[in-house]
């Protein structure tokens, strides 16, 4: 597997780290404990487009927002997060 | 004596004999040969035992398919099991065995297996062997790993090395076929960046096996000129003895490249080459792999495929036999017939179970004196070792033909496997009684055999096959998986009881499991499920193909990464200062850490230890702290950003100040622990521990891009730009007065305090009054460079130097907590640093804190320990357990997380997570090894043993 790190160009899989779901919003400060437990603990697992977090660890600690298809890994876009 | 090897022909190097040894015994074969030819050509046709049965085998191919001439090669470490003599090329002194038998190839005690193979059949294991259940591990495992099974590994580190290598190019070409030449030809004028990759370890494919036309000239003349143009191409890369293994994902494609098999073992010369190609485009070339027949006795050594006769003949110019029968239901039967007489082999039949064949190839039997048998097949092949007769069904039924080699062939399959890497499954087609690739990867097209086309141009095939999955009316065992033992009645009984998915079929028949993954059995075996079910062939499917192709080495995947190379060693910039000292190291993470300072009079661990500790709290010592990550934080928002990182508040820290800071992780646990100094208004500078470096880091990155991208601020990452000790103990100050002309009196740098310096030599500093040991203590950081210098200038000085056992007794003593404690597990409040939260803004980790569970009183809370008896020992993971409880895990109260003998006080103590903490101080409990079998009664007090009012950091 590649990504195309917008400030590096196309790299192996093994340059970057995955962080997870991109989507998620840590909740405010004095948010209910229960936002906090879905932000901390709760996941989706689509069969799809995922929107997800991946840093570039070994090169420039960028983090990207990668749309992939978790079915096929195919690479719908790449972006800075 | 090659008394089966042509006068002439092949493409073998006649003026290049070669020695080797099959089993001992030593023979001679020619450069250009695989092991499977010279053994051919030594009129050696029994070269294994099967797996199950121990039934003679020989060879059955030409290619990496092969499923029955299975050899070790080499010898000693270099053992290697399960490798195809049909791939393996010859070299002098190759020394191969077979393998699976005992006590002989020829005479082989447990082929008495096959009389038992009611017992044997598929299912066996769960069937046979499930009582009594502790039987398993002992007695029935251990038998069946005897009696079936493959080669021998040889059980000692792999003595060869290995190498990895990328490669990018804008078009990989796998296969070096007629195909895969034409695509690179085609290719090579583009100017495009060509990889053209080929398991062989020469061009051609098929074309040095087939005697064919391209273009009305003979196809071998046509190689030739074609690998003439594509070796002077400068964009091609030529890639033999390559198999491309897997297809992943982003165009990136594997591929194991055996540089040095084909020859004896050289210095600085790797053994395989894994490549990581990455490529746009790929062309599939991968041609095709022959089907065997379905009928008694098809294993029977001399029952090859035609396309690998016809591959020995042509190529090799070996006699695979002297009188042969070919069975085909395609135009194999043509090409093998004609061959076979053209190398001076006696024919004695063609036998074509198609009612209607097609009159040329009547016309070239009767031309080659060949009896065709039309509508008739082969029930029987007999011969124990050797074959020596077939029997005909069908139209010929009754009828017996001696011979010592049957060719077969049931079609060709398209090697589609890789095609299937990235889940596109093959498609059926009727016309070829073949699977071709379905759904191709990004960029993958196929052509050729892969793609179903079979021949070449102006040489196609000419009448159509007749699928014949399973002779009928076969007596004695019909294999379809030939590796495996898997026969046509193992499908049936599958059938029968259930398992009609390919998959079930595969995992309970095992059919197109093990090293060749079925090449030869899938297709077979599935289309006799499909008849058996009822079902057409396309809807019962294939089985998934994944990577890797052919079997890929565990060494090649590690490369040169083993031993001391499978991580970076890290070395701080004193670590030959310290060697230089005679000190010990251990791995910590990377690092290599000195563990102690050893003086020649001491003997042991302790006393060296001890003696350090005494340094530090007496005189002045001082410890190598490079490790410990930092972070350098700049920008106006730099202390907005550690008030939201840190649990406890930065932003009040002054210039010039250093605080202790605790961060958690958003789980509310505690995720890390250290320093931060605020070196100017928008400018710190913080330690993490050295476990932790590049996970704090990565947290910083992820809070400020993710969470915090308005605040204005840069990250980076310092730690090996600066070397630091930590100088410790009431002499301190007096040896650093020394190394420098600043003032660094109490009053210009108190406790907790920080400011820059230059040390004599000159070198730039910063001082920073912090302590780890509870003893008035500096830690100074120089520039890297300069590291061993400032080692030196301390010990000139006149502070000891002290190691990572002692640095670990000094901070036991104090109490303070470190990575056992901090295990991911703990809270602040688990600590004893609940007070730390601030409750005045938001910060990682602070709303989780305030669960219920983590705040509730009954939690394993860090105490000290100290053993009743005065002399007695503690060991780190005992467990606390009341007295007169038994050893229970009821009764379990907790755990001791630290253990270290203290000079200072001058008996054993600990920390440990108790149940309820230190309210339970002055409590007595037994501290419990069961593994150890040890005992030790032990008593809760404070958590801080020595200077408890910290009266040593302020002088």
């Amino acid at each position: 597997m590649r990504l195309s790190c917008p400030c590096c160009g196309p790299r192996g899989i093994e340059e970057f780290s995955y962080f997870g779901d991109a989507t998620l919003a840590r909740p405010a400060a004095g948010a209910p404990p229960e936002d906090w437990v879905d932000y901390v603990y709760i996941r989706n697992n689509p069969a799809g487009p995922h929107s997800e977090l991946w840093y570039h660890q070994s090169a420039c600690r960028q983090f990207l927002r990668v749309e992939r298809n978790t079915l096929t890994h195919e690479i719908l876009s790449v972006s800075a997060a | 004596m090659q008394s089966f090897r042509a006068p002439q022909g092949g493409l073998i190097d006649r003026a290049t004999p070669i020695d080797f040894t099959f089993d001992g015994q030593t023979l001679q074969g020619y450069a250009g040969d695989t092991l499977a030819a010279a053994l051919l050509a030594n009129g050696i046709r029994l070269v294994g035992r099967s797996f199950k049965y121990h039934r003679p085998r020989g060879i059955l191919s030409a290619g990496p398919e092969e499923p029955n001439a299975l050899v070790e090669l080499r010898e000693g470490a270099a053992r290697e099991p399960n490798t195809r003599a049909t791939v393996a090329e010859l070299f002098p002194g190759l020394a191969a065995r077979s393998q699976n038998r005992f006590p002989s190839l020829k005479f082989d005690l447990l082929s008495v297996n096959g009389l038992l193979s009611p017992i044997f059949a598929a299912g066996f294991y769960y069937k046979t062997f499930m009582w009594p259940a502790a039987f398993w591990e002992r007695i029935y495992e251990p038998l069946i790993r005897r009696a079936a099974g493959l080669g021998r590994a040889s059980g000692l580190p792999d003595p060869d090395s290995y190498d990895k290598q990328t490669a990018f190019a804008d078009v990989l070409i796998i296969g070096a076929g007629p195909a895969g030449l034409a695509a690179a030809l085609h290719e090579a004028a583009t100017g495009a960046r060509v990889i053209l990759a080929d398991q062989d370890f020469a061009l051609g494919g098929r074309l040095l096996s087939d005697r064919r036309a391209i273009d009305g000239e003979p196809a071998l003349t046509w190689l030739a000129k074609t690998e003439a143009t594509l070796r002077a191409a400068a964009n091609m890369r030529i890639l033999t003895r390559t198999t491309i293994t897997g297809i992943y994902d982003g165009g990136t494609y594997a591929g194991l490249e055996r540089v040095s098999d084909h020859r004896a073992p050289q210095q600085g010369v790797p053994r395989q080459r894994l490549w990581r190609i990455v490529a746009p485009r790929a062309v599939l070339a991968t041609g095709a792999i022959e089907r065997p027949l379905v009928f008694g006795g098809n294993d029977v050594p001399g029952v090859m495929l035609a396309g690998a006769v016809r591959t020995y003949i042509n190529r090799f110019a070996v006699k695979p036999g002297s009188r042969a029968v070919v069975f085909a239901n395609n135009d194999d039967g043509a090409r093998t017939i004609a061959d076979l007489v053209a190398a001076g082999i006696k024919v004695a039949g063609l036998v074509d179970p198609r009612p209607e064949t097609p009159p040329a190839l009547h016309d070239l039997a009767r031309s080659l004196n060949v009896p065709i048998f039309a509508g008739a097949t082969i029930l029987r092949a007999k011969g124990g070792t050797a074959l020596k007769q077939v029997t005909l069904g069908g139209k010929s039924a009754g009828i017996t033909l001696a011979c010592d080699l049957l060719a077969m062939s049931g079609g060709w399959n398209p090697a589609v496997h890789l095609a299937s890497h990235h889940g596109g499954k093959p498609v059926w087609r009727d016309d070829i009684a073949a699977f071709v690739p379905g759904t191709m990867p990004p960029g993958v097209t196929a052509a050729g055999a892969a793609a179903g086309q079979f021949g070449t141009p102006g040489d196609n095939e000419t009448s159509p096959i007749l699928p014949l999955w399973q002779v009928e009316g076969a007596t004695g065992k019909a294999f379809v998986d030939f590796q495996n033992d898997v026969t046509a009645p193992d499908v049936a009984l599958a059938a029968r009881e259930g398992f009609t998915a390919v998959e079930h079929l595969k995992r309970y028949t095992t059919l197109g499991m093990a090293t060749d993954q079925g090449k030869t059995s899938n297709v077979t075996g599935l289309a006799i499920m499909a008849a058996l079910t009822g079902r057409t062939i396309a809807q019962t499917g294939t089985t998934v193909f994944r990577p890797p192709f052919t079997p890929v080495a565990i060494g090649a995947m590690a490369g040169p990464h083993r031993g001391p190379y499978f991580r970076p060693t890290r070395r701080t910039p004193a670590h030959d200062w310290a060697e230089q000292q005679g000190a010990t190291f251990i791995e910590a993470g990377e690092w290599l850490r000195a563990t102690h300072f050893p003086l020649p009079h001491e003997t042991t661990l302790q006393q060296s230890v001890d003696r350090e500790v005494r340094a530090v709290r007496n005189a002045a010592g001082f410890c190598d702290v490079t490790t410990l990550g930092k972070i350098d934080v700049q920008g106006p928002d730099a202390a907005a950003f550690l008030d939201f990182v840190y649990a406890n508040t930065m932003s009040t820290l002054k210039p010039g100040r250093v605080r202790y800071g605790l961060m958690l992780r958003e789980d509310g646990f505690v995720f890390d622990d250290g320093t931060v100094a605020r070196l100017a208004p928008h400018h710190f500078l913080l330690t993490t521990t050295t476990a932790n470096a590049a996970r704090v880091l990565r947290h910083f990155d992820f809070c400020h891009q993710i969470l915090r991208p308005e605040l204005d601020l840069c990250i980076e990452p310092v730690t090996d730009q600066w070397a630091q000790f930590a100088l410790a103990g009431p002499q301190a100050r007096t040896i650093l007065a020394k190394l420098t002309d600043a003032d660094v009196s109490n009053a210009a740098l108190p406790f907790m305090a920080t400011i820059e310096a230059t040390l004599n030599g000159p070198m730039p500093a910063r001082l920073f009054r912090i302590s780890f040991s509870g003893e008035l203590a500096y830690e100074i950081a120089v520039p890297a460079s300069h590291g061993a210098a400032l080692a030196a200038a301390l010990l000139q000085a006149g502070a000891m130097p002290y190691g990572l056992e002692t640095l670990n007794v000094l901070r036991l003593e104090k109490g303070h907590p470190v990575g056992a404690e901090l295990n991911g597990q703990t809270t602040a409040a688990d600590l004893g640093l609940g007070a730390m939260l601030s409750k005045k803004k938001d910060f990682i980790g602070r709303a989780l804190a305030q669960r219920p569970a983590l705040l509730d009183p009954d939690r394993e809370t860090l105490v000290g320990l100290r053993p009743r008896a005065p002399g007695a020992t503690l060991q780190a993971g005992a467990h606390l357990v009341p007295h007169g409880s038994p050893t229970t895990a009821a009764n379990d109260h907790g755990h001791i997380t630290s253990v270290a003998y203290s000079a200072t006080l001058g008996h054993w103590i600990a920390l440990a997570l108790v149940a309820g903490g230190a309210r339970r101080t002055g409590e007595i409990f037994r501290a419990v090894n069961p593994l150890q079998n040890t005992e030790t009664e032990v008593e809760i007090v404070a958590r801080v043993f020595h200077d408890p009012e910290g009266t040593a950091l302020h002088v």
